[in-house]
């Protein structure tokens, strides 16, 4: 308490606000949400009795169910808080977030979600062995899907902490361990069942906070966004409906732009979501629901963002984090007092763990059932065997996510979402688009593009300006990108391209037309 | 049977056929969009009226666009596709 009043005191800009003393409301909304959520988990463990309940919940999900379970599992922090707080620094280029994390679902929806429900079982990796060589190819598919999880998991842990502890007033340690300690209870007792009814959960609070916030910002503005909008412009100026300085290097939002459109399709998370539904028409119709639903918020953005901005301030805004994420908690606070503050805190907080809860689990899916179970047992696993593995490589990848959330401690961590999406664009995304649709692919060929473009996008991302400068300090750097999805995309493609052409695969050539009668038609049919 | 595999390869070239030209299609609008910020930053920036610039309006229209295409695709999927599935497995 002594420390945060300190704060308060140096700080003269600073608002009034309620913001990281402990919020009464904000801890029973967060209760709630809890006791609802483990209640949940109960449930789902006692429907939990194979691995096809624990990867793929019995695939008795809905579409329409599934439509927000994927929004659930894609709309984080950074969407909500991030944008929010950059459009309301920075106007116009904020919005560019908001269309970027759209686009990349139609592309799923074309050429990924119904061979991937056809062709695979649990995971990714299970459409490229349908033809490929299992040992390599599972290999090099989990390398590119731990490698996502984990520094898209670091980021949310990291994000997490200083949330929690800006808005709760909890120390960071405590933080991330409640956070990782309900994740792990959700997934290792409720497997994919529990993790779906989060996200469910989830996306409805969500939307439903957003909605209400952006109606109450509007009913200031005779609902009426433009007015919002000649609001924002009359006080800092038109230069904020235009895009601005974030846009400095036209190459660098190019890149992230290819980043967040082409590793929608890859990311190991979303994917797994396929394999919930019954058939491929469900999958389908999914991600009809989850591209309405999550243009829908991105849409909100628009206006919670330009709100925070004409009814908090920038300054304001910047004077409580310097990088702007409390704006969307602000403008609750001005608009509704304290408990909307309350409210809005706990929806944030239960968004980062909804979405943990779904990474760990696909991390977990990659650990035991494309490694232990397919390459070090060769498939050979009993049922019960297969269940207990994926439990412990559950509570291994939480604890891992917890202590690397602890290690990383204050550090600048907001690139590696992109990190995330660039890694699943440039390996698993090219992969994939390969094995399913080119006869003429080979496992050599497939496997050199997913490790190269992991080891590339690692690399170029270590040599670019968001780590030598940003965080190393450096005078400059030797790659110029932020992202380095521009030159790894095409590369992963090249090598898989060239590599396939260069060796030859007599199986998977074999393979090929069985393999595309069972992507249209189903497993069931002969 | 040859002539079903005949009918499922047709399909299946259809499907991709139509699935790359709507991928092309989005690839377009958006990179249209960004490049347009990136390169033409004054032109993003008129104002349409008074809190209402290009850049803002394109930006809407890129969200509500992107999700008219996945309906396009379902429309074609569950009339269409479905359809002739549906005569295949007979």
């Amino acid at each position: 308490m002594n420390a945060l009043l300190q704060a308060a005191v140096a700080d003269s800009l600073r608002p009034v606000t309620k913001i990281g003393e402990p919020n009464g409301v904000a801890m029973a909304f967060f209760f709630v949400f809890i006791a609802i959520t483990l209640g949940i988990t109960y449930w789902a463990a006692r429907k939990t009795r194979t691995t096809e309940d624990f990867y793929a919940a019995g695939r008795s999900i809905t579409a329409g169910q599934n439509g927000f379970a994927l929004a659930g599992d894609y709309m984080s922090a950074a969407s909500f808080l991030g944008i929010a707080g950059l459009v309301s620094t920075t106007g116009f280029d904020g919005l560019i977030y908001s269309t970027g994390w759209l686009v990349g679902w139609p592309v799923v929806l074309f050429l990924i979600a119904e061979p991937l429900r056809n062709l695979g079982k649990y995971t990714f990796a299970d459409v490229l062995a349908a033809r490929l060589k299992q040992t390599p190819v599972r290999i090099a598919a989990a390398i590119g899907t731990l490698a996502t999880v984990i520094f898209y998991l670091i980021a949310q842990m990291v994000g997490a902490g200083g949330l929690i502890k800006l808005m709760f007033g909890l120390t960071y340690e405590t933080a991330v361990m409640i956070v990782g300690a309900a994740m792990i209870a959700y997934v290792l007792f409720g497997g994919m069942i529990a993790t779906t009814w989060v996200q469910i959960v989830k996306a409805v609070l969500l939307l439903g906070g957003a909605t209400l916030l952006a109606l109450m910002v509007l009913s200031k503005f005779g609902f009426s966004p433009v007015a919002l909008f000649a609001a924002a412009a009359a006080q800092y100026g038109d230069a904020m409906l235009a895009p601005g300085k974030q846009v400095a290097n036209p190459w660098d939002a190019v890149s992230l732009g290819m980043a967040l459109m082409f590793g929608t399709a890859g990311l190991p998370h979303i994917l797994m979501r396929f394999y919930t539904v019954p058939d491929a028409k469900a999958a389908r119709k999914s991600v009809f629901y989850a591209t309405g639903l999550i243009g829908f918020f991105y849409l909100m953005t628009f206006i919670l963002g330009f709100g925070a901005m004409v009814l908090v301030g920038p300054d304001a805004i910047k004077a409580v984090d310097k990088g702007g994420n409390m704006a969307a908690p602000l403008l609750a606070e001005t608009l509704g007092g304290t408990p909307f503050l309350g409210f809005i805190a706990a929806v944030a907080f239960a968004t980062i763990l909804a979405v943990v809860a779904g990474l760990t689990l696909s991390g977990a899916a990659a650990l035991s059932h494309d490694l232990w179970v397919s390459v070090a047992r060769k498939g050979q696993a009993t049922a019960h065997e297969q269940l207990r593995v994926a439990r412990i490589a559950t509570v291994v990848l939480g604890v891992i996510a917890v202590g690397l959330g602890i290690i990383f401690k204050g550090q600048n961590v907001a690139f590696m979402v992109s990190l995330a999406f660039a890694i699943a664009a440039s390996s698993n995304f090219p992969a994939l688009l390969l094995a399913i649709f080119w006869r003429r692919v080979t496992t050599t060929g497939v496997v050199t593009s997913m490790v190269l473009g992991t080891a590339s996008t690692l690399l170029l991302i270590w040599f670019s300006p968001t780590i030598q400068v940003d965080i190393l300090k450096h005078e400059g750097a030797w790659f110029a990108l932020k992202n380095p999805a521009l030159v790894t995309i095409p590369l992963s493609f090249l090598t898989g391209i060239v590599g396939s052409l260069l060796t030859s695969d007599r199986v998977a050539a074999e393979k090929f037309d069985a393999v595309e009668r069972r992507m249209h038609l189903g497993e069931a049919t002969p | 049977m040859t002539d079903r595999h005949e009918r499922l390869r047709q399909l299946a070239a259809r499907r991709l056929r139509f699935a790359s030209v709507l991928t092309g299609a989005m690839i377009v609008l958006y990179f249209g969009f960004i490049l347009s910020i990136a390169f033409n930053k004054e032109l993003m920036g008129r104002l349409l009226r008074p809190g209402l610039s290009l850049g803002i309006l394109a930006g809407a229209v890129v969200i509500v666009a992107s999700w008219l295409m996945t309906w396009v695709y379902i429309r074609w999927a569950n009339n269409t596709y479905d359809r002739e599935l549906a005569e295949l497995q007979q």
